[in-house]
């Protein structure tokens, strides 16, 4: 244990705290982006602090700062303790955390090529030849490109004896093409905003960017004068993409135990998946099943241990359609009689770890994808998030995507812009009739999830497969 | 806190330390502290100081960027040499103007002692009256935030710039539910002593009790009577989509082809001001460009967006001061300092004078469809009532809207002479009144 840990632990203690932890986290992160062939921005961050976690009198107290000196840990320490006493004034039942975490270890991500290796010149040639490939196509109006790559090195440290290290690397990226024509604004993008994971350089250079720039550069530029979506029920084939990021608004969410005791009801809001539904209600058909873990390779969730030390782990969340699991921490889990599968996640140094989704996905199914389209006589396609909103019980929920297809007669048919469904979810999962096999299924990224007070921003993973649902009501927009 | 003059050495260390054509350097300094609560306890309690320095450094046409909290010498000159690095890698861009300056700005006064001195029991002693009142009157989850703090920015360039700013925040926010009904108040100010936590828990409160027993109605279009937190998701989303220059030259604006236009209410004027005390006042922008007021909607007639150096340099125009923080995903402009002119009209004469509509606390998660047309989707949220003839008559459930904003502000009829300041994460703040807004389009309900 560094020396800085050890003495905020022993500070802690001595100021009476019944039980205490340390985060230090170091993090660089590189961001680029570039726009109609030039550099937009061409950004390196660096950011190392500290955050200290105290259980006084049966409350919790946090502080956190970004001087390492002696003296500002015994400040930050003290100041814990003495926000802990405050929370103590109007508590209720004294915090319990269940059994003690003593993890010891240390752990780095399976990265093949170092991104931060690679030069700036390298990265951008990659940017810059697809954005060439883009303007090519006549009528794109707005060429974006970005690359995103982060170096977190976090220990972790509490006073029952934990002591980890852990070294995540992720990288991300992705181009989209805009099209301004007429009162449309359309846009295609590629892989999307959820191509991100925890890996390293051969994570991009897999996506082949400049290989599909022109692919969608031309999409974005057909959308202008393609046919809106219809108004009506119909059958609904949805891409991977976009099938992850149903999964995060609509499983993963409702899963989080904090929102299920009402502590997120401020902000995030609360949850449909109450306790009394645990292995008791049936979450979606029986083609339906999603796990959450921290173990998959390359997925945002996948680390060594959460943050407060508990190890990553598996746990089965809807089995064959029957809802079995909520995403939990040391403090909630007890209170079902549980012990915590390690969910606990902060954004940075100066934020406290609440509960937030691993990989949360659905496991792929038997479907070949050609046969499912063959499959369906009449429907839609859609693929591509490009708006999401749903209520804070996490039921009633509305999508559109950047584009669409007709099914007719087992074949895709004419394009269509201005793609949305909405529904209430239960229903919604349990119409669900076909999911893609593994062939097809993907781990995606959502590196945008906002939740808590202060805000935080979390790194999720989301394996999805494209999956078809009967008597979805489409189209809505005035 | 850092103050003007440690600011200054440590900004001067970084442009001395840094061998660019032109340097930017901002310093960014914040210490905040936020007591949160729920199911009428406090659960979550905490506090962060941090200061991050970024520097542009910019070769010709090419710029670079870099940021870290380590304000050692090794430190700040490490930050200096990538963002200087980075540039001299990168292509030319032939439309950056170059480093904006020298410039100076006017002192704007939003500190107060007493809000950055404010403690975590005297943060507690505010929530504890909000939940004892919760828990009296029957709310099962009263949850919410009591935020305190103060932030400092300053910042200087090459070319002489140097600009300091301190501002506190004081922020509470209180959710309150029953098994079936929420009731939701917010109040922001930059003086803590200018928010009373009984009375914005009271607020809370009577909504959640009043909307027990919601009956579900069929959507539709409705008249809406509503809370000011509607007009505050209004003005945010119609300056997230649309009120930068560089949207409207990207033509991907709301406010494409409607440039001087009559297309809202008379009633309704929409303008940034980051001067103006009334709201939460920054006097500069990420640029160091003094910020100016920006008329975006008078009386209905749509005027201009927000400028930044790069986007106004395109139309060969002056930055209006509001240039956004570089690297932050937002256009190049974006305005932080919003308001919505107050009106002549009371909340309970817009529900007098409504034969059957809506009254509408909050909306949730609202997300645009179609940027050009501002079709936004989004749920209500904590207390949505019923009125009929005149009267709220009973709370209803939840709806879905997908409704065109640019359209229900042209159907504006009333507006508020009361106004409520809010102040949005991590940066810009709304100063905004109630409306009534003769139709708008809800087209689900929720469970």
């Amino acid at each position: 244990m560094d020396t800085l840990s050890a003495r905020a632990l022993e500070t802690a203690r001595l100021r009476g705290a019944q039980y205490a932890d340390v985060r230090i986290v170091h993090s660089q992160d590189e961001d680029i982006s570039v726009k109609n062939g030039v550099v937009e921005n061409m950004l390196t961050n660096e950011s190392l602090g500290f955050g200290v976690r105290v259980l006084v009198d049966g409350a919790w107290g946090f502080a956190s700062s970004r001087d390492m000196t002696s003296a500002e840990v015994d400040r930050i320490v003290d100041l814990a303790v003495k926000i802990a006493k405050a929370s103590a004034l109007v508590r209720g039942d004294p915090v319990k955390l269940g059994p003690s975490v003593t993890s010891k270890g240390t752990y780095t991500t399976p990265i093949q090529i170092d991104p931060f290796t690679i030069s700036i010149e390298d990265k951008l040639n990659l940017l810059l030849q697809a954005d060439t490939n883009m303007a090519r196509v006549e009528g794109v109006s707005v060429r974006n490109g970005h690359l995103t790559f982060i170096k977190e090195h976090k220990s972790f440290a509490n006073s029952e004896g934990a002591d980890t290290e852990q070294t995540i690397y992720e990288a991300g990226g992705g181009i989209i093409a805009t099209a301004v024509g007429g009162n449309e604004v359309q846009r295609r993008s590629y892989p999307s905003i959820r191509a991100q994971g925890t890996a390293g350089w051969e994570y991009i250079l897999a996506m082949d960017l400049p290989g599909n720039a022109e692919r969608i550069a031309s999409e974005s530029v057909q959308l202008l004068t393609a046919e809106q979506c219809p108004s009506t029920i119909t059958t609904l084939i949805i891409g991977a993409e976009q099938l992850a990021l149903q999964i995060h608004e609509s499983c993963g969410h409702p899963i989080e135990l904090d929102r299920v005791f009402g502590t997120e009801a401020a902000l995030a809001g609360t949850s449909f998946l109450t306790t009394e539904k645990l292995n008791d209600f049936h979450y979606g058909s029986e083609f339906i099943n999603i796990t959450a873990e921290s173990i998959r390779p390359t997925g945002l969730g996948t680390f060594g241990w959460d943050d407060e030390g508990v190890p990553a782990s598996s746990t089965s969340i809807v089995k064959d359609g029957l809802f079995v699991g909520y995403l939990m921490s040391r403090e909630t889990a007890p209170l079902l009689g549980l012990t915590s599968n390690g969910c606990m996640r902060a954004s940075g140094w100066n934020r406290i770890p609440i509960i937030r989704m691993t990989n949360v996905s659905i496991e792929p199914g038997t479907w070949d994808y050609n046969d499912l389209i063959a499959d369906t006589d009449d429907g839609i396609y859609m693929e591509s998030n490009r708006s999401w909103s749903i209520d804070d019980k996490r039921y009633n929920f509305q999508f559109g995507t950047e584009i669409g297809y007709e099914i007719k007669n087992g074949k895709l048919g004419k394009m269509l812009r201005n793609c949305t469904y909405t529904g209430i979810t239960p229903e919604f999962w349990n119409s669900c009739d076909a999911v893609c096999n593994d062939q097809y299924w993907f781990m995606w990224g959502t590196p945008n999830c906002g939740k808590g007070q202060p805000g935080q921003v979390a790194h999720t993973g989301h394996g999805a497969a494209p999956a078809r649902f009967r008597n979805i009501h489409v189209g809505v927009m005035k | 806190m850092i103050g003007p003059e440690r600011a200054k050495e440590i900004l001067e260390q970084a442009l001395r330390a840094s061998t660019a054509k032109q340097t930017e350097v901002r310093l960014f300094a914040q210490d905040m502290e936020l007591t949160r609560f729920a199911n009428n306890i406090i659960h979550q309690n905490v506090a962060e100081t941090d200061t991050t320095l970024t520097v542009r450094a910019v070769m010709g046409k090419r710029r670079g960027l870099a940021t870290t909290n380590n304000l050692s010498a090794e430190g700040i000159a490490r930050a200096v040499d990538s963002a200087k690095e980075s540039a001299l890698r990168l292509p030319e861009d032939p439309d950056f103007p170059g480093l904006p300056g020298p410039n100076t700005s006017l002192a704007v006064q939003s500190f107060d002692e007493e809000t950055a001195a404010c403690s975590p029991e005297q943060r507690a002693k505010g929530v504890g009256v909000i939940c004892r009142k919760a828990k009296e009157n029957g709310i099962t989850n009263g949850s919410g935030y009591f935020r305190t703090g103060m932030q400092e920015m300053s910042l200087a360039n090459s070319l002489g710039t140097m600009v300091y700013h301190a501002g506190t925040i004081a922020d509470i926010s209180v959710t309150a539910m029953t098994e079936d009904s929420a009731g939701r108040a917010q109040l922001s100010a930059w003086k803590v002593n200018e928010l009373n936590p009984e009375a914005i828990g009271d607020e809370a409160i009577d909504k959640a009790d009043r909307g027990r027993n919601p009956r579900k109605i069929d959507p539709g279009e409705y008249t809406i009577v509503a809370e000011p937190y509607v007009a505050d998701d209004m003005v945010f989303m119609l300056a997230w989509i649309g009120m930068s220059a560089q949207s409207v030259q990207e033509g991907r604006s709301w406010m494409n082809d409607r440039i001087g236009q009559q297309v809202m209410s008379p009633l309704v004027s929409i303008w940034d001001d980051g001067l103006d005390p009334a709201g939460s006042p920054m006097p500069f922008d990420f640029e160091g460009v003094p910020k100016q007021r920006v008329d975006v909607v008078t009386n209905g007639v749509i005027g201009s967006p927000v400028y930044d150096t790069y986007s106004a340099h395109k139309e060969n125009k002056t930055s209006t001061g509001h240039a956004s923080p570089p690297g932050s995903g937002l256009d190049t402009s974006f305005p932080l300092n919003l308001f919505m002119a107050a009106g002549n009209n009371s909340i309970d004469e817009m529900i007098k004078s409504t034969e059957r509509g809506l009254y509408i606390a909050t909306f949730w998660y609202t997300r645009p469809m179609h940027p050009r047309d501002a079709v936004i989707t989004g749920m209500t949220r904590d207390g949505v009532f019923m009125i009929e003839n005149g009267e709220i008559t009973y709370p209803v459930k939840n709806l879905r809207f997908t409704q065109s904003y640019v359209k229900a502000l042209a159907d504006v009829e009333m507006v508020s002479r009361d106004t409520r300041v809010l102040i949005s994460e991590p940066f810009g703040a709304s100063r905004v009144p109630a409306l009534k807004i003769k139709a708008f389009n809800f087209t689900g309900s929720t469970v």
